[in-house]
């Protein structure tokens, strides 16, 4: 038991030291999301929605809670319609707590071919990171 | 003695260049590999740097250190969408002992009741009664139990030191899952 908890240890600990190595120190962009679920295939950029950005005006516990974002990345199958009806995005985009939806470009401003992903995730770094414009590994950095 | 002022003159660099090498250097939404630099609407979007270089510097994850910006008051999240109501927060830490060989894992409820109500983690990710979640770090590497959060959004699973962060020999007669004020 003692050994094999040891063993793992050194793993992990090789595989922190791996991951440290990748880890681009500024990461502004740690946990922006990516969600492609749809655009490409609509002829649109992919979503990046910044959570630093949006974390600096909400708690969590507004788009995780009450707004029922469920924690996956990809996993709310939002689409326009949904964001049209209030709901999502919406919620905030409707022109009165924040900008309306008719500014396409600031939402849909991804490299087009990025899969959705969380990035920068740790589980990123240390699987696979995922260069930008490859479509190899959807939902990379999410977990089931 | 005369040395004292020296010694104190290179710590304070050092730990200048330190917060030098934390904190600036964001990279632009138009290289940040993500964003693509050919979209008109770009300029319209913040660089990271204008918003984050002003919130207390990190070494990890966005480079912010966001428990005490928010708990300094630098930033003021609302909590609510529709009436900004006060929630709950819960002050106590729960202690984690099945870390062997690394040291105890001390869970503050504090920031991340300030952060997150109670239902955001109970019941879903976490039983609330302490000790009754069969957690191990291959399921939080995983994205599981902790690993919701850390490692996508909250500070990355490599900063093992800030959750293993309690020296067992400073615990004395822990009883696994025994709650700290
Ligand atoms: C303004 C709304 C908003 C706020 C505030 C917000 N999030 Fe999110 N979060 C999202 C959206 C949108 C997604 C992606 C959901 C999707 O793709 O369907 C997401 C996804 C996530 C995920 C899933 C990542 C994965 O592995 O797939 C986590 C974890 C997460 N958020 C944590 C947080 C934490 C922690 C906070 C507070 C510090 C927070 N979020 C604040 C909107 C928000
Ligand atoms: C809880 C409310 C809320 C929700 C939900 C929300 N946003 Fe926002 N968002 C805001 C606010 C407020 C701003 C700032 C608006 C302003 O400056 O006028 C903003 C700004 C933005 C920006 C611009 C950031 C910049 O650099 O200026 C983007 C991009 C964005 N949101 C994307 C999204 C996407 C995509 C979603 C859904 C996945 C979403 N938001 C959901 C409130 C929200
Ligand atoms: C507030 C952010 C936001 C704005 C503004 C926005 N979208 Fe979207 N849009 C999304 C999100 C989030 C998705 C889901 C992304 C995915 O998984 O592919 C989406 C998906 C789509 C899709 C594919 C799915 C579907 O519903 O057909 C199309 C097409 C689309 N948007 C077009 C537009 C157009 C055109 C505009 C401007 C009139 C626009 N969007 C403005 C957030 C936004
Ligand atoms: C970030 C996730 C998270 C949030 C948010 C959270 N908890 Fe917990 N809670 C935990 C974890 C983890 C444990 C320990 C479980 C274990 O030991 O297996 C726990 C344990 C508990 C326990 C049993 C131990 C103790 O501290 O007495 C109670 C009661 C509890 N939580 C209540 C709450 C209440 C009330 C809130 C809201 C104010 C809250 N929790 C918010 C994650 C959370
Ligand atoms: C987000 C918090 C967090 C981070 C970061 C973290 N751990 Fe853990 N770790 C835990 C928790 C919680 C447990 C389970 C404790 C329990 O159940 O008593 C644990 C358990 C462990 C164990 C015990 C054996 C096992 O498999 O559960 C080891 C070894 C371990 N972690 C190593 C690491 C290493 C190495 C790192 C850095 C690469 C790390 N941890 C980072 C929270 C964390
Ligand atoms: C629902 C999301 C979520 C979950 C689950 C979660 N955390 Fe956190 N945690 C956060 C956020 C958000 C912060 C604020 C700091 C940040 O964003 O980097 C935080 C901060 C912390 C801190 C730093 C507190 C401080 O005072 O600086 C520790 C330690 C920590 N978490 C440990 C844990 C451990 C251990 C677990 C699992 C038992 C866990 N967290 C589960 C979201 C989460």
């Amino acid at each position: 038991m003692q050994a094999a908890k040891i063993i793992l240890f050194t793993l992990l600990a090789a595989s922190a030291a791996t991951a440290v190595t990748y880890l681009n120190p500024a990461d502004a962009e740690y946990g922006d999301v990516v969600m492609n679920e749809f655009s490409d295939d609509a002829g649109m950029r992919p979503v990046v929605f910044p959570h630093w950005f949006h974390r600096i005006r909400f708690r969590c516990k507004v788009c995780h809670g009450d707004l029922g974002f469920a924690f996956k990345a990809g996993g709310n199958g939002i689409n326009m319609l949904k964001i049209i009806d209030g709901e999502y995005c919406g919620a905030c985009h409707d022109g009165n707590v924040a900008w309306s939806i008719e500014n396409c470009d600031l939402c849909h401003s991804g490299m087009p071919n990025t899969p959705t992903q969380v990035h920068n995730s740790t589980s990123q770094k240390l699987v696979a990171p995922v260069a930008p414009g490859s479509v190899t590994q959807p939902d990379a950095g999410s977990e089931d | 003695m005369r040395q004292k002022p020296a010694l104190v003159l290179l710590t304070t660099l050092l730990l200048t260049l330190a917060a030098g090498i934390a904190a600036g250097n964001w990279k632009t939404l138009r290289n940040d590999q993500l964003h693509d630099p050919s979209n008109p609407s770009l300029r319209v979007l913040q660089d990271p740097e204008e918003a984050l270089a002003l919130l207390p510097p990190d070494t990890a994850g966005n480079m912010v250190n966001w428990v005490t910006a928010l708990q300094r008051g630098i930033i003021s999240p609302r909590s609510s969408l529709r009436e900004d109501r006060e929630h709950e927060i819960l002050d106590d830490d729960v202690l984690m002992l099945d870390t062997m060989p690394l040291p105890y894992v001390r869970f503050p409820h504090r920031p991340h009741s300030e952060w997150m109500g109670c239902e955001t983690c109970h019941e879903k990710l976490f039983v609330s009664v302490a000790g009754a979640n069969a957690i191990n770090m291959g399921k939080i590497l995983d994205g599981q139990y902790c690993g919701v959060c850390h490692g996508a959004v909250a500070f990355p699973l490599t900063e093992c030191n800030r959750c293993h962060n309690t020296d067992s020999s400073t615990v004395s007669g822990a009883r696994p899952g025994g709650t700290l004020p």
